[in-house]
């Protein structure tokens, strides 16, 4: 087991929920992996040869081969090891389908988190408010795409879009302690539930990190002052048009 | 045109119904992809499937006993999908910047971004590739759809700006492959000629700058 250990190396940083999901993946699949920290302020050599394109974690490293994008990750370890649990579904419909909301969360849902980070006051109300809306869309759209049979849970076991959403939002309470409110029972209820039944998981619960842990990192990264990464970042979102 | 590609790549029959973008979006259209409002959608047995990576993939799933759309490798489909991902997400917006840009700096750095993944590009090519005609092989696959739907736009910034995108400097890789590209049978008759298509462009943009 020692010797195929690092046969899968994983780049990546234990607040990041993206690098969270294939961790989860791997684990379900039983893949042993080796995990390697980055440091995102001084990002080491490993990550930007295997990551020239964008820069950013997580990177998965399968016998040398480089993948990047969270998102292709969890198609590639699908695809690769075969064996159960499967993440996606057989049918076509059903991955189309998938797949669809699974680009929803992480293109507009987890997008819209980087506009309340860096707004205050009335502001920030609204694009909460934008936020949540985003929220019910993707209930609603969920309700009406799978009719009834939640893709969440589905037969107990986790599947895609458990795994793309659970690892993001079941963060929620660090948010909450360290940023702001934005998942509320009354605002999203159907969103929600489906966060508690997640949260409770044996496996997402073992995976994701404390949650004080994780609001002391959020307090450090998303309050000023601002590292010279997270402050390109604001700077980029501030100048950037506003709807 | 990815969908269609994809579609005539596995000798599908399809009815395509054009939306009218200049006037208004159909009533199909809002009822089959109410969350982005947005063409291609694909309604196959009454299940509409939407966004156009997301339907390529439907169409090689489903059709599976025809050609090959993705590589049959998962690494090689990994790679697929991240250039293809790339394209979409960074590529083709400096492309929309191009479009929306009406001061002679904000062109020229969405020309310079272009400029930059179209070197990534070439360089993604020589991977894919392996020395064959495609970025998916001896035949189109997935890349060489997801990138050669742009051709026809990429010639018209090309006439009108003249500047030549692709060259045998920077892209002589791709430059061969976009002719290859352009007169295979699934992709021949889709990529709109660039004068109807450059009058299009003209038309489409001033009723999204006047929306704005």
């Amino acid at each position: 087991m020692e010797g195929k250990e690092s046969e899968v190396v994983l780049i990546g940083t234990w607040a990041s929920a993206f690098c969270k999901r294939v961790e989860l993946a791997l684990k379900l699949k039983g893949i042993p992996y080796e995990f390697v920290e980055e440091d995102l302020e001084n990002k080491s050599e490993l990550l930007l040869r295997n990551n020239p394109v964008h820069r950013k974690v997580p990177v998965l490293l399968h016998k040398g081969k480089a993948i990047p994008e969270s998102l292709v990750i969890l198609e590639y370890i699908d695809e690769y090891w075969t064996k159960a649990p499967r993440l996606l579904p057989d049918d076509p419909y059903q991955r189309a389908k998938i797949r669809f909301w699974a680009n929803y969360h992480d293109e507009k849902i987890a997008q819209a988190i980087t506009p309340i980070i860096f707004s205050e006051g009335k502001e920030r109300e609204k694009v909460i408010e934008d936020f949540q809306q985003l929220l019910k869309v993707f209930e609603e759209g969920i309700e009406r795409d799978f009719q009834g049979k939640s893709p969440f849970l589905h037969g107990g076991n986790l599947g895609f879009l458990d795994l793309v959403v659970g690892t993001y939002a079941c963060n929620y309470q660090a948010f909450h302690d360290s940023i702001a409110v934005v998942f509320e029972t009354e605002k999203n209820p159907q969103f929600f539930s489906w966060l508690m039944a997640l949260k409770d998981h044996p496996r997402i619960k073992e995976t994701l990190p404390p949650s004080d842990k994780l609001a002391t990192k959020y307090k450090e990264l998303f309050l000023p002052p601002y590292s010279k990464r997270i402050a390109t970042i604001r700077e980029r979102y501030l100048q950037s048009p506003k709807a | 045109m990815r969908a269609r590609i994809a579609l005539n790549i596995k000798s599908v029959d399809y009815e395509f119904q054009e939306e009218n973008w200049l006037v208004s979006k159909s009533e199909l259209l809002l009822k089959s992809n109410p969350i982005h409002k947005k063409v291609p959608v694909l309604i196959h047995a009454d299940n509409p499937v939407c966004e156009s990576l997301i339907i390529v993939q439907y169409i090689d799933e489903v059709w599976s006993s025809g050609p090959s759309i993705l590589p049959s490798d998962p690494y090689d489909r990994a790679t697929s999908r991240f250039w293809s991902a790339y394209i979409d997400d960074k590529w083709f917006p400096s492309m929309i910047a191009f479009f929306f840009a009406q001061e002679e700096d904000a062109k020229k750095a969405a020309i310079a971004q272009m400029e930059e993944g179209l070197v990534l590009l070439e360089e993604a090519f020589g991977k894919c590739s392996k020395g064959k005609a495609f970025f998916g092989g001896d035949r189109i696959g997935f890349l060489d759809i997801a990138f050669g739907c742009f051709l026809g736009s990429l010639r018209v910034i090309e006439k009108a700006d003249g500047i030549k995108l692709l060259n045998e400097t920077k892209t002589p890789s791709l430059l061969k492959w976009a002719d290859r590209f352009s007169s295979d049978t699934a992709v021949k008759e889709l990529i709109p000629d660039t004068d109807t298509l450059a009058e299009f462009g003209e038309k489409l943009q001033a009723k999204m700058i006047a929306n704005k």
